[in-house]
């Protein structure tokens, strides 16, 4: 072993450093990513039989499913809704209690405790306030004298009332961290562009928002994967329904896989969700990176 | 509620305890059987104490059996984890299920027949002992999978105050399709839209309902083999019509889905005046209700009829035959006429076999409280739930066309036409 140069040593113990989160990595998302794969070449197993070799039809049979489509839609449109919405106001959220306020201890935890909620527990509570008879929301209106709404039974309303509930569960989560960037910001830039006589919008707009850009661009990609990777509150609240006016993409594998005993369709969604979800990260860290201010 | 240790604690002390006795024990064959069980909780209250009373009972009685009940959420979620569990080579030993999962379990080959694991005449004389009405759903081909335990029929509450304050007679309850349009429309004009008539539940088990209309209409929707279904009949179609007919023309129900989960709390505050839902709720809204209020059967159109509904104990082909005998002897015990009695008055579900209705503790309870016979005496109209192979794409497909017609996507004839179609597509392999 003494016959190892410096370089060669270097090069083994940094292998050996990356072994480890190697190894998790290949076990638990590349492997079942490939048998993923594997898996949706196939059709299951009829009456015991063993599952057959198809090829494409799982993909050609996905192509036709309206359903398919419908969720797919169903979800850009949650997608759309949830994001730039949660994003906004978790940075509206941050910006307001990192200024001085009374309080400020406890706005902070008010708005950070949807996150500490469970999913399904925070489903449960919407689900009474959305409640058509005898929910809050409804409550409310009639107060005012606004007929109520069947948020989650009208298949014109209930996406959209999916969509609130998951801003007010994730805007708390976001805004942690752009709390955090905000305080990574140096109190002398303000201080300067004060004596400049900056206003405060373009000091917002032309300092604090660049300097946030690469948390931003954090926030982002994670409200992504949230919007594709969270459904739980699917379970509690809708089951898809109704007539698959709230089925997301992920709830649908769920379906297929658990519900249908159509583990190979389920894999050949999962399959379709992993390339669109690689393609949309590769373009924001290509597009959106070159644009982001690392300091 | 007394405090007790988690039971996978309670498990590692008497495992603890065990093997520090085993020096001690002349025989090791003593060692008590372990046995797993998933179960299902569907309509909330608290079920799962009453579950582990009994199972607490249960072990008292056996010391050389331990069962480890395992609460896994609704049917659905039950069937999941009792699936994962058994590819991941942990199978339970037994579990109670949803009874319409009979054929896909069958399909899976994970389960045996209790034909297979009787063996003396006294056992065969329990596995005969049961409701026929409710042995439907377990049966398949000459051979019992199923054996009932938490099982029900669906409903009709009404609030007695609230028929009364309608000008309506609260001692009748509506016997017929019309009857229960015209008090749910009674009651709504009543109060000048403040109560609903009635809300028939539409998400969670939308065609557990619509085969109750369906049945109440002399229908019935699939063949008993599983392999066809009957969506788009006239019948059928006019079941459908007459549940949209109640919020579009007669306004006795509210526009949209009516949710599952709520639907008791509706009735409790007072919301509507009827509701249709499990029998299984019976108990949590006699100990929660501040009106007075009735329990009937449903109304009819051309006969009586409810799906029956809810869990039935199934056994697992990957399990000892020892572990087998373990469980035979826990599910008599679950479901002698004494326990069925108990877990009847504990919740509403049924009693599951004549006998369980001729114990002295259930006689009493029907005697101070006649609702909780309702059930019971409607078994005579029941039909089995639906279940079908592939069953979760035929039930999806139902629920999917229920539920567009009653939020006015598709007119009922259209959504079942199309839940034809899909349901076919879904059997297209199994037709005989």
């Amino acid at each position: 072993m003494a016959s190892l140069n410096p370089d060669r040593r270097m090069q083994i113990y940094g292998a050996l450093l990356m072994l480890p989160a190697a190894v998790l990595l290949a076990t638990f998302a590349y492997l079942p990513t490939i048998a993923t794969l594997i898996n949706s070449l196939f059709l299951p197993g009829f009456r015991g039989e063993p599952a057959s070799f198809v090829g494409l039809e799982n993909y050609a049979l996905l192509i036709e499913d309206d359903t398919f489509w419908q969720v797919a839609r169903n979800n850009l449109f949650y997608a759309v809704g949830t994001i730039p919405t949660s994003i906004a106001l978790a940075l509206g959220m941050a910006l307001f209690v990192n200024a001085r306020l009374p309080g400020r201890g406890f706005v902070r935890m008010a708005y950070f405790t949807p996150t500490i909620l469970p999913m399904i527990a925070a489903a449960n509570i919407w689900m009474f306030f959305y409640a058509p008879q005898i929910g809050l929301f409804n409550t409310l209106l009639e107060g005012i004298g606004v007929p109520g709404v069947n948020w989650l039974g009208d298949p014109a309303v209930a996406l959209s009332s999916v969509i609130v509930m998951t801003v007010w569960k994730e805007a708390g989560f976001f805004m942690i961290f752009y709390l955090a960037a905000l305080q990574g910001i140096p109190p002398e830039l303000e201080e300067a562009s004060n004596l400049e006589g900056t206003s405060r919008w373009s000091f917002f707009w032309r300092v604090t928002f660049p300097l946030l850009m690469p948390t931003t661009l954090f926030v982002l990609i994670n409200a992504l994967i949230n919007a594709v990777r969270v459904v739980d509150h699917l379970f509690i609240m809708t089951k898809g329904g109704p007539n698959n006016a709230t089925n997301l993409l992920l709830y649908y594998v769920y379906e297929n896989a658990f519900s249908f005993f159509d583990r190979t369709y389920a894999a050949t969604i999962t399959v379709v969700i992993l390339l669109v979800l690689a393609v949309v990260a590769t373009v924001k860290f290509t597009v959106l990176d070159r644009r982001t201010h690392y300091q | 509620m007394k405090p007790r240790l988690p039971l996978h604690i309670g498990l590692l002390a008497t495992a603890g305890l065990l093997s520090a006795g085993q020096a001690l024990a002349q025989d090791a064959s003593q060692d008590p059987v372990q046995l797993t069980m998933y179960y299902p909780v569907a309509v909330g209250g608290a079920l799962t104490d009453v579950v582990d009373d009994l199972v607490e009972d249960f072990e008292a009685e056996h010391p050389d059996i331990d069962v480890e009940a395992i609460y896994a959420g609704n049917y659905d979620d039950t069937r999941v984890r009792a699936m994962s569990a058994i590819e991941a080579g942990e199978a339970p030993q037994l579990s109670v299920m949803f009874s319409i999962d009979l054929f896909d379990l069958i399909e899976q080959d994970v389960i045996v027949p209790f034909d297979d694991l009787v063996e003396t005449e006294a056992e065969q004389a329990w596995l005969d002992s049961f409701y026929p009405g409710l042995m439907e759903n377990g049966r398949l081909d000459g051979k019992t999978y199923g054996i009932p335990f938490q099982r029900s029929t669906i409903v009709l509450y009404w609030n007695r105050d609230a028929f009364e304050a309608a000008g309506l007679d609260p001692d009748q309850p509506p016997e017929t399709w019309e009857e229960m349009a015209a008090m749910g429309a009674a009651v709504h004009e009543a109060t000048d839209g403040e109560q609903w008539g009635v809300m028939v539940p539409s998400t969670g088990y939308p065609y557990w309902m619509f085969q109750a209309f369906a049945f109440q209409n002399g229908h019935r929707l699939m063949s008993e083999d599983g392999t066809e279904v009957y969506f788009d009949d006239p019948a059928a179609v006019e079941a459908l019509e007459y549940w949209v007919s109640l919020a579009e023309e007669h306004e006795a129900m509210p526009d949209g889905t009516i949710e599952w989960g709520t639907l008791r709390q509706n009735f409790l505050e007072q919301s509507t005046a009827m509701i249709w839902h499990s029998t299984g709720n019976l108990t949590a809204v006699r100990n929660a209700a501040e009106f007075d209020f009735g329990v009937a059967m449903l109304p009819m159109k051309t006969q009586r009829g409810s799906p029956t509904g809810g869990g039935n104990f199934y056994v697992f082909k990957d399990t000892s035959a020892e572990e087998k005998q373990a469980a035979m002897t826990f599910i008599r015990w679950m479901t002698a006429p004494e326990r069925a009695a108990a877990w009847s008055i504990e919740t509403g579900y049924m009693g599951v076999s004549p006998a369980a209705y001729e114990t002295e503790a259930l006689r009493d309870y029907i005697e101070t409280f006649p609702p909780a016979a309702v059930a019971r005496d409607q078994l005579e109209h029941s039909t089995a739930e639906l279940a079908t192979y592939q069953g979760g794409r035929v039930r999806r497909a139902l629920d999917n066309a229920v539920q567009a017609a009653l939020t006015g996507q598709m007119t009922p004839a259209e959504a079942l036409a199309q839940a034809q179609r899909e349901a076919d597509a879904a059997l297209r392999r199994y037709a005989r």
